[in-house]
């Protein structure tokens, strides 16, 4: 199945290719969980701080749904 | 030497040096400014009118030496904009040089006699009123100039434009930043018009030779200055080349979207399909690209998060500092708008002219559902402040703020709490922030008790934005904690790094028992924030204010805000659990 991936800010490092706020198209094995799925991409867990799916917050250990749109995010704040 | 208050009386024009009384004398910041409006502004007073007063107030460690992060002011008065007492806090060069000067705070009172308008010089040697009509209807940067031509030693400038010369109810109050440009703002609550109706254009502010800041118990502030400094320099969030030294508040962009949470539009969608070119990655970029401008600025000496930026324009010249999340917001996402070099520009006009950048691009928003422009348009978003500037019937509406502009425009989606319209979080999708925007004591204010840290940011614990359970307690104690570090001058952003590491929250603590000579520790935080919380709240009753002013607007209970779809559902009984104990 295919997800759509993010990531922003620090993390950005880890997909060079991708524009600021453009998704990488990925296949992933069925089910694969959001830790699994950042591992695949290099992105070390420990850089990350929110795991977004949908739109909503989740961990690693939640499965990916088919066509998700993903969010890896490391520490942010402001206001 | 004893702090003392600073009292100028524009009616007869004295200034006069006061003792603090004991009433006061344990408050900095915010919860003095709270304190002498709480005891001194009758809470019914027209905001405009001879009985309001503005105060001005360093916090606890302002001016200190090396306490990190600490330049932080606090402007207060009763609003015009909200009608409720209000706290505005801008950075910039006012507060250290103020405390530096021994003083604990300014109260300006009464309106001039004759009608003029009048700059104030402040130093060592006491206080000089000056004729301002050359100054009169100048933008803030022209005034920042002038007054470091006039005066050397590169003073602060505490300062208002055209807007709070009009008295229009989003003025804010510009402060200088080190490069002497007007950026820093105590932007919320219209207390431009407050400092304009005492016939004050500006306050110019010379510390040298001033006493210094007393502290106590130097070994105590030591000691807590430095566990605090280490838990900035560790926090990810706050340590150098960390988010918010690298792209500044506007990392957020991208996240609030990616959570649902972007005002967009008016606050008709939560979900932004241009976010990406507003973020703060793209500052980022935009400043590597021109080879111009800066992100990682301070916008004063010794702040070591530096969120700040400066944001150049295609040809490399700057247009503006700084651009923030919540102006890329307002003048961005809420407006339809999706190209950074025009919120810049907007940007620049607000701080010329002497507003807040969030109700500035907010009215704009509602202006356009209103029908007077299209969402997305750009070129004419930016000639408004030409209206604006010129003070014609349309920009004088304009400049009177969201509430004000949806009347003139016949609007019902009016995103307001007491009269003060919504920073960059929508509550439907994140409800610890709804319940800070309804129950604060400031109106819709995202800083007054910024729950967002654990809802979105995983910041001091983590919890489900979308649940409404325990969200009473959290933005109580967010809301507490607010205003206990408002009082200190240190950057509310020192919150990240202290709420994850106990022995930065203890430092805070200490560096301001060392100073104070107060018998304080990390324990009485959210106790003291209490009590300022109390003065407010009471303030506020006796101004007319009651819960069923802890609302938010009805098109939000109503109107599913997409992407997740959701209303605002918090029930009534839990606002009004928020503030149950001020009269327990
Ligand atoms: S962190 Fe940002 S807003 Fe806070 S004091 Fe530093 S530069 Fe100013």
């Amino acid at each position: 199945m295919e997800v759509d991936v993010r990531v922003f800010a620090t993390l950005r490092r880890y997909m060079p290719e991708q524009g600021i706020g453009e998704a990488l198209r990925l296949d992933v094995q069925d089910g694969a969980t959001l830790g699994r799925i950042c591992d695949q991409l290099g992105i070390p867990r420990q850089e990350i701080k929110i795991v977004m799916q949908n739109g909503l917050q989740v961990d690693f250990d939640t499965p990916a749904e088919p066509d998700a749109r993903i969010a890896y995010i490391p520490a942010v704040g402001g206001g | 030497m004893a702090r003392k208050i600073l009292r100028i009386n524009m009616t007869d024009l004295s200034a006069t040096y006061e003792d603090i009384p004991e009433k006061w004398a344990k408050w900095g910041g915010r919860g003095l400014t709270s304190a002498i409006i709480f005891d001194e502004v009758e809470p019914t007073c027209h905001p405009l009118g001879p009985n309001n007063k503005l105060v001005i107030a360093p916090g606890w460690v302002s001016g200190t030496p090396a306490a990190p992060s600490s330049g932080r002011t606090s402007f207060g008065a009763k609003s015009p904009l909200t009608g409720t007492i209000k706290e505005s806090n801008s950075g910039g060069l006012s507060s250290q040089k103020i405390g530096k000067l021994g003083i604990a705070a300014i109260i300006l009172e009464g309106q001039p006699k004759d009608g003029k308008w009048y700059s104030i010089f402040i130093d060592k040697d006491g206080v000089k009123f000056e004729d301002a009509s050359d100054l009169l209807g100048k933008g803030m940067e022209e005034v920042d100039k002038v007054m470091w031509e006039r005066y050397p030693h590169k003073p602060a400038v505490i300062g208002i434009g055209p807007v709070g010369e009009r008295k229009l109810t989003n003025a804010g109050i510009s402060v200088n930043d080190p490069e002497n440009n007007p950026g820093r703002y105590a932007g919320r609550g219209g207390l431009g018009a407050v400092m304009g109706a005492r016939g004050v254009k500006a306050i110019v502010v010379d510390d040298k030779g001033g006493p210094g800041v007393h502290i106590a118990n130097p070994e105590l502030f030591k000691q807590g200055r430095r566990k605090l400094t280490k838990a900035i320099q560790a926090h990810d969030l706050t340590k150098k080349n960390g988010g918010l030294n690298a792209y500044g508040t506007d990392v957020l962009m991208n996240i609030i979207n990616e959570a649902g949470g972007l005002p967009t539009r008016n606050f008709s969608s939560g979900q932004f399909e241009g976010a990406a070119k507003i973020s703060g990655e793209m500052i980022a970029e935009m400043v590597e690209k021109r080879k111009a401008g800066q992100t990682g600025h301070a916008c004063h000496p010794g702040c070591i998060i530096q969120c700040s930026n400066v944001y150049p324009g295609p040809d490399g010249q700057i247009i503006a500092s700084p651009v923030e999340y919540e102006t890329a917001m307002a003048l961005g996402s809420n407006c339809g708008i999706d190209d950074l070099d025009f919120v810049a520009q907007m940007t620049k006009y607000c701080n010329d002219l002497g507003m807040d950048t969030i109700e500035a691009g907010n009215t704009i928003a509602v202006a356009m559902e209103g029908g007077l422009l299209e969402f997305g348009d750009k070129e004419g978003a930016l000639a408004l402040f030409e209206e604006i500037a010129k003070g014609t019937p349309l920009g004088r509406i304009l400049g009177q703020g969201v509430e004000a502009t949806a009347k003139a425009f016949g609007l019902y989606r009016v995103p307001t709490v007491k009269g003060q319209s919504m920073p960059a979080y929508e509550p439907r999708a994140i409800k610890g922030i709804g319940v800070t925007y309804a129950t604060s004591t400031m109106g819709a204010d995202h800083t007054s008790g910024y729950t967002i840290a654990p809802e979105i940011a995983g910041v001091g614990g983590k919890v489900d934005p979308m649940s409404i359970e325990g969200k009473a307690e959290l933005s109580l104690t967010f809301q507490a904690a607010t205003a206990f570090i408002d009082s200190t001058g240190y950057c509310l952003f020192i919150a990240f790094p202290i709420l994850d590491i106990p022995e930065g929250w203890e430092g805070m603590a200490e560096s301001v028992a060392g100073v104070m000579g107060m018998d304080i520790t990390g324990a009485d935080v959210v106790p003291m924030g209490k009590e300022i919380l109390r003065m407010e709240r009471l303030f506020n009753e006796r101004a007319g204010f009651t819960k069923e002013d802890d609302r938010l607007p009805e098109f939000m209970r109503t109107e599913p805000l997409p992407p997740h779809n959701t209303v605002w559902d918090v029930p009534d009984e839990v606002l009004d659990e928020v503030y149950a104990w001020v009269h327990e």
